[in-house]
């Protein structure tokens, strides 16, 4: 057969069908729309509106002494932006009402004699009382104030220049702010990837056997490997768009660094798609219609990535069962990769073993969805 | 002219306890048009994917163009041209973009076999930027019969092509084929429609998965050995019903504007029939003995052959047979 072009049939074949793809997803002008900019509302919602950092707090204090000590550490408290002063409380009997009333959040008991006793036995006590009927608010308070007091205990001791003093207590790693951003960017990034690859593949394959245009196509000299092919390349390169303005959406707009090789996340996330992709293409051999692959995907793919991958909810907090289940989530491993390589900034080898998981579901999952492909209709 | 470029021998096709097709078995020539005419469900779009390789059939063995369609499926799939019962069409894609794209598709270009396509695409031509999903009914059958001969096959399978398409578009339709068939092309095409029986070289009238006959239109009219009249008066519902209660009528039934009487030959003639209408009480009355068509064939092949009413396309014809024919008495 002549070509102008002396180029392979097949390579014709598959640049002619991803163009077409392509047709398909520029001229839907609403999806390309929200694939496009779904991420990018995605971050700003998960680092701005929808955080878990709690802030402006009122808290109480409960200070006998109010010598210089006491009052400093106040003031490092209200200077921080998660709380705010509202008021003294005369004696310990008040306590309880600040809570029934809903006067604070938090009351911060300074033992009497504060900064003597820290002055000379160099130990003095504080006791934070946070209302544990919200455990989950209770605790971020508590990690705040921890957070200030020991940064405090850490300026006196540069200060009085003693050198050897141990300091215990709270470090808050790599995300010293608690900023929610550090926790939702390698989630959405999941979420988002997932998606995509995922339900759009689907989607797209689908479409062409709801339509019939499939069994034109089955009944086509064209390899089925290549109808798949050209389906997965469209999806890929807008997966990697998106990667790339999630990427520069948390490092520009919400400070969240790449404190890692970006090399290395980018390639990790490569393989991550690439898991993606083929768990669409498996949706799209057990499913007939687009509704269906759309269900299909969105229940099976988004909702354990939303639940169980680690990005809600941490997955030591969840029942033994969940934990089982959660393995099996390939975002689990994308997002605790992630964190490593983007957030705590670790070298390659501290994720070989997510690298060699996710790799694994990549080639099982292509292997049995090529498998699975019909080249017939039943 | 007697070269067989389909050959299908006892196919059989169940879906779980329903039997799609049974034992059938047939064979189309080169540069023949081959006409399998039946009712929804009869089995024509089964037994078209199985040729077309995208079913397999429980059992029987069937070749295209000489080769076997299980073992030689993928060289059947360059040969062969297919348009599904539904125009399979990229519906965002312009009419020259999906034609381009089935071209490359099918390794070729639009270029090289255009001659083939030239009458039908001419007339699709000024709507080349139209995208697909804009086309009418007529158009988008061009398109797809277009797409689907764009890499010159020597086989063709039309799944009820015309089903949707204007009258006027039908008939078009039809024309072309013809030519094509003139290159020498083989058409194996399914049809509902039993006035488009008489376009094709050779008809399958099919029923519940069986052919009933095979044979050149003419041949099978000519086979239908009982008088027909088509009768109407000016309450043509009370026609239908006295016209059954006539113990000789074999069958009658609504088609068009009149009701076409089966009647044995020799057994009633038609002025007794007219005297007994008047006698029910109907005015206007005209029976005139009438030619049969494929219909009638169908209806009495149906009829005879499994006991039951069959089912047409036609009108409401299919509602009224059931009420119509008379059981054997």
């Amino acid at each position: 057969m002549k070509h102008d072009l002396k180029m392979p049939p097949d390579m014709i074949q598959l640049l002619s069908f991803i163009k077409k793809e392509f047709y398909h997803i520029l001229r839907d002008k609403r999806t390309i729309l929200i694939l496009l900019v779904m991420p990018v509302i995605q971050i700003i919602l998960f680092g701005f509106a929808i955080t878990t950092e709690i802030k402006n707090n009122k808290i109480v204090i409960l200070d006998p002494s109010r010598d210089i000590a006491t009052s400093r550490i106040v003031r490092q408290l209200v200077e921080s932006e998660y709380f705010e002063l509202a008021g003294y409380l005369k004696s310990d009997k008040d306590i309880e009402k600040v809570f029934i009333n809903h006067e604070a959040e938090l009351v911060i008991v300074f033992a009497d004699k504060f900064s003597e006793n820290l002055m000379h036995t160099g130990k003095a006590d504080i006791q934070i009382i946070a209302d544990a009927s919200d455990p989950n608010t209770a605790v971020s308070l508590f990690n705040y104030a921890s957070g200030v007091i020991s940064y405090y205990q850490q300026e006196l001791m540069n200060e009085n220049n003693v050198p050897y003093q141990i300091t215990s207590g709270i470090r808050l790693l790599y995300n010293p702010g608690m900023k929610g951003a550090y926790n939702f960017v390698p989630g959405v990034m999941g979420m988002i990837l997932m998606l995509i690859c995922a339900m759009m593949t689907s989607i797209a394959i689908v479409r062409e056997k709801e339509t019939g245009t499939m069994e034109v196509l089955l009944v086509s000299p064209m390899r089925p490997i290549l109808i798949i092919i050209s389906k997965a390349v469209p999806y890929f390169i807008l997966s990697s768009v998106n990667l790339t303005t999630t990427l520069m959406l948390s490092v520009f707009v919400l400070g969240v660094p790449v404190a890692g090789s970006l090399f290395w996340l980018v390639l990790f996330s490569v393989v991550f798609i690439f898991v993606s992709l083929s768990l669409g293409l498996l949706v799209s051999t057990i499913t007939e219609t687009q509704v269906a692959a759309m269900l299909i995907s969105g229940m099976t793919l988004m909702m354990p990535v939303l639940m169980l991958s680690g990005m809600m909810f941490p997955i030591e907090n969840m029942p033994k069962f969940l934990q089982w289940l959660s393995h099996i989530i390939p975002a689990r491993w994308y997002i605790a990769g992630v964190r490593k390589l983007m957030i705590k900034g670790l070298g390659v080898t501290s994720v070989l073993k997510e690298f060699a998981i996710l790799g694994g579901m990549a080639v099982i999952l292509i292997t049995v969805s090529l498998k699975k492909f019909k080249k017939r209709l039943e | 002219m007697s070269i067989a470029m389909i050959t299908a021998e006892n196919i059989v096709k169940n879906y779980g306890s329903v039997k799609a097709l049974c034992d059938v078995s047939f064979e189309v020539l080169k540069g023949e048009i081959f006409g399998i005419i039946g009712p929804d469900g009869s089995g024509k779009t089964t037994l078209i994917r199985i040729l077309t390789t995208l079913l397999l059939a429980d059992s029987g063995s069937a070749s295209v163009d000489n080769m076997e369609i299980v073992s030689d499926y993928k060289k059947i799939r360059s040969r062969i041209g297919y348009m599904p019962g539904r125009f399979s069409l990229y519906q965002d894609l312009s009419v020259e973009e999906n034609l381009e794209f089935f071209a490359t598709v099918f390794n070729t270009t639009i270029k090289e076999n255009y001659y083939l396509i030239k009458d039908i695409y001419s007339q699709l031509e000024p709507f080349k930027k139209r995208k697909a999903g804009e086309l009418s009914g007529g158009m988008k059958q061009k398109l797809a019969l277009s797409c689907a001969l764009i890499h010159k096959p020597s086989v063709l399978f039309l799944d009820e092509p015309t089903t949707g398409v204007d009258p006027v578009s039908r008939k078009e339709f039809w024309v072309m084929l013809r030519r094509l068939k003139e290159q020498g092309i083989s058409i194996l095409v399914s049809t509902p429609y039993m006035d488009e029986a008489g376009l094709c070289d050779r008809i399958a009238l099919m029923k519940d998965g069986k052919f009933l006959r095979i044979d050149t239109p003419d041949n099978i009219i000519d086979q239908f050995d009982d008088t027909l009249w088509a009768a109407s008066s000016s309450r043509m519902y009370a026609l239908l019903n006295d016209i059954r209660e006539q113990e000789e009528v074999l069958s009658c039934f609504a088609f068009g504007d009149a009701h076409h009487v089966t009647v044995p030959k020799g057994t009633l003639n038609l002025e007794t029939l007219e005297e007994n209408m008047r006698a029910k009480g109907h005015s206007d009355i005209s029976i005139k003995p009438v030619r049969a068509g494929i219909e009638d064939c169908f209806m009495a092949l149906t009829g005879r052959g499994s006991g039951d009413a069959g089912k047409t396309d036609r009108g409401n014809a299919d509602r009224e047979m059931k009420s119509c024919r008379k059981d054997p008495v």
